[in-house]
């Protein structure tokens, strides 16, 4: 739509043929440039990719792009290998077990805070809030020793659940302020209705708010769950051997980079192709989360 | 697309208008309803900070207890302690950089795109690195930079340019046989002895080739034909098994291609020639008279290595650069985003009066767009403040020049591992107090927001 307003306003009547030959060839050379912009992005992944589907005895060969040409040296070998490897998978599994409830726990409490301080009356509501928008760029670094000691107090160091609960934390300032904005946007006279009718802050809750607030409900489970699913700080400091997450196992293999590329590429990727595979299905979602939000 | 974008970020105006009374309902409820969130941000967020902002003002004991009351010395330590000073300075360079390097880049796309037919693929392309981890991010960029040509792609191809360029060939194993034909060092080069003249050719033996991979070129080396000037030959003096007589080429001893070889007379290079696939070299000028042969030192000087982009002075860029291509995506959707918003009529009433497309641009589109660009680039300079994760995994590869990468994040996790909690929370409470006018920056957007 966008091309074809352009060629109006340029006009096609008195436009000369060198005009229009500049005019294709110039497009042509921006086209040849995007290509080769958007082929550089994907190179670094793709190099990855390949890395991990190497054999490591062919690593003396040369880079991955000898395999390009040799198809023939590709193999799943390092990622059955890395099946095999049982602190990868526990990792894995650790990975799924901080990242679902985390994101369930934001959805489900960030959605009553934000019900609350968009539909109900209470003393500084709005002060209150706008406390909760300031803390969206609080970094989460200062809350580490506090909340270390914390946890050792209540006896629940190093357990996966001392990690969600950190997640929770930090995932609900900006849970509060998404909701509470799109939730405020619903309209006026289907909550008085529903009121009208005698149902209860409850009902409404759950028959109303959630199911027609559901666009913000996703972008923020997608948001959230990839924040968590991506973390590596705050598992590195609050995890430990039996609940570390897959970022953790891997970033401990990073000190011996060359000698541990065939646990650290297939690792990484394995890590890469969840998130990926979010971000291609719900990227609707992903961009609105990111919009509303760019300031967390 | 755009509408719904623009409906979250302006539900907010929404939001505070007329008051809204519940009629018969409870305060209590609303802290039913707000009561998990109250407990997570005290616990997580509230009380640690004022816990560690306290926390900051003392020293630390041998196993990270608070001992006596420091002052600000803690915070003294962050513009002393070099490794924090270093810190600090990373982290200024990121600033002043990154924001500015994103949100320009972001721009450019969003430009070159807005006419394109398939830029919403173009965009998830350059999106999806934000999707990645920065572990799985920096495990792609290490193996990147990576020293080894063999293995990272930036120094296979930084030696594939400086070969193209720079294509002398040369031999850092090769060595004379003896010292009584040439004499000298490989770091300085090496001459003849003896001086020679034309009709007569010039042996050169040389070792240390590498049989098991000898050079492509390479064929077995002859005597020079006779003919006019002076001519001689350079091989290596060894064939795989031994055998042969030193001095005198023998059957499958391979000539050295590609050497540069000088004739120096009276201290003056009067002639230069280059080895042939057999050895053989030839100055066809040189008809009497006799020269010193000289080998100069770049024929055995050790092969171009390739760039240290993990080293000392590169290690920030070379971090910076991963971190474009996770987030320059992020800035142009917000900013191509942006772009639609603006009314088609005010670009095609500016083209109609005859602007020009960068007058249009600099007229129209970058001053409506200017609230957008604000957002984007304070967003990147609080994840810029705050970056820890790509710097943290980049490192681990980087031995002893890991120190030159350091920022106040990593700096707070290392104090923190070493049981420094004072120093700790003293980089903590920076971080806060830089992020700071950011934080005004969006309550005062909120607030303008919800007028």
């Amino acid at each position: 739509m966008t091309v074809a307003n352009s060629d109006i306003v340029t006009g096609t009547i008195n436009r000369g043929f060198a005009a229009r030959v500049v005019a294709r060839t110039s497009g042509g050379a921006l086209r040849i440039f995007l290509i080769v912009v958007a082929l550089l992005w994907l190179l670094p992944t793709f190099g990855l990719l390949i890395e991990s589907l190497r054999d490591p005895s062919q690593y003396a060969n040369g880079g991955w792009w000898y395999a390009i040409i040799h198809p023939a040296q590709l193999t799943f070998g390092n990622y059955s290998q890395l099946l095999q490897n049982h602190t990868m998978s526990s990792g894995f599994f650790n990975t799924v077990k901080i990242t679902v409830p985390a994101t369930l726990l934001v959805v489900l409490i960030g959605s009553a805070a934000g019900y609350a301080f968009a539909w109900m009356e209470f003393p500084g509501r709005d002060w209150i809030f706008l406390l909760v928008v300031g803390l969206l760029v609080i970094p989460i670094q200062i809350a580490l020793i506090p909340v270390v000691k914390l946890y050792s107090a209540m006896g629940i160091s190093g357990s996966i659940i001392s990690v969600i609960m950190f997640h929770v934390g930090f995932g609900l300032p900006f849970a509060i302020f998404l909701l509470r904005n799109y939730f405020a946007g619903i309209p006026r006279d289907l909550m008085e209705a529903a009121r009208m009718d005698g149902a209860s802050e409850g009902r409404i809750f759950f028959r109303i708010i959630l199911p027609l607030g559901m666009p913000a409900i996703a972008s923020l489970g997608i948001f959230q769950f990839l924040w968590v699913w991506n973390d590596l700080l705050v598992a590195l400091v609050f995890s430990n051997s039996a609940s570390q997450p897959l970022t953790v196992a891997l970033a401990s293999q990073t000190r011996q980079f060359g000698s541990s590329i065939d646990i650290l590429a297939p690792g990484a990727f394995l890590s890469l192709i969840v998130p990926l595979a979010v971000f291609l299905g719900f990227q609707r979602f992903f961009v609105q989360g990111v919009m509303a939000g760019s300031v967390k | 697309m755009t509408q719904e974008v623009v409906s979250v970020a302006k539900a907010s105006a929404l939001a505070t208008g007329p008051s809204r009374k519940t009629p018969g309902q409870g305060r209590w409820l609303a802290g039913v309803f707000l009561a998990p969130a109250a407990v997570f941000l005290t616990a997580i967020v509230f009380y640690p900070l004022v816990y560690t902002l306290i926390r900051s003002l003392f020293n630390d004991g041998p196993s990270g207890q608070a001992t006596s009351f420091a002052g600000l010395s803690n915070y003294a330590h962050i513009f002393t302690q070099s490794d924090a000073v270093e810190a600090l300075k990373n982290n200024v360079i990121w600033v002043v950089i990154v924001p500015a390097l994103v949100t320009i880049l972001g721009m450019i796309f969003a430009v070159l795109t807005e006419k394109i037919r398939w830029a919403s693929a173009f965009k998830v392309v350059l999106f999806m690195p934000m999707a990645i981890s920065f572990l799985a991010s920096g495990v792609t960029w290490t193996l990147i930079y990576a020293d080894q040509p063999s293995r990272g792609l930036g120094n296979a191809v930084a030696i594939g340019i400086h070969d193209t360029f720079d294509p002398q060939t040369s031999y850092p194993e090769l060595h004379p046989s003896g010292n009584t034909v040439l004499t000298g060092s490989g770091a300085a080069g090496y001459k003849s002895v003896a001086t020679f003249a034309a009709g007569s050719p010039a042996l050169l033996p040389l070792t240390g080739l590498n049989l098991v991979k000898p050079p492509k070129a390479a064929e077995p080396a002859v005597e020079p034909s006779s003919g006019a000037g002076l001519r001689g030959v350079l091989w290596n003096d060894f064939k795989l098994g031994g055998g042969g007589t030193p001095g005198v080429i023998d059957q499958g001893e391979l000539g050295v291609p590609g050497l540069q070889v000088d004739a120096v007379k009276n201290g003056k290079t009067v002639a230069t020639a280059t080895t042939q696939a057999n050895g053989t070299f030839t100055f066809p000028s040189l008809t009497s008279g006799g020269y010193t042969l000289s080998l100069p030192k770049a024929d055995f000087s050790p092969a171009y290595g390739g760039i240290a982009w993990l080293g000392k002075n590169l290690i920030t860029p070379a971090i910076i650069v991963a971190y474009l291509w996770i987030y320059a995506g992020f800035a142009m959707v917000l900013l191509a985003a942006g772009m639609s918003a603006i009314p088609r009529d005010a670009l095609e009433a500016a083209r109609m009066d005859g602007a020009t497309e960068w007058q249009v641009f600099r007229r129209v589109t970058a001053p409506l767009l200017a609230p957008v660009l604000l957002v984007v680039f304070v967003t990147m300079v609080i994840n810029v403040l705050k970056i820890f994760d790509i710097v943290f995994i980049i490192q681990q590869s980087a031995g002893g020049n890991a120190k030159y990468a350091n920022v106040l994040a990593v700096q707070l996790y290392t104090d923190y591992g070493n049981q420094q909690f004072g120093a700790a929370s003293a980089v903590g409470i920076v971080l806060v107090i830089l992020v700071l006018p950011a934080m005004v920056f969006q309550v005062r957007n909120f607030r303008k927001e919800s007028r």
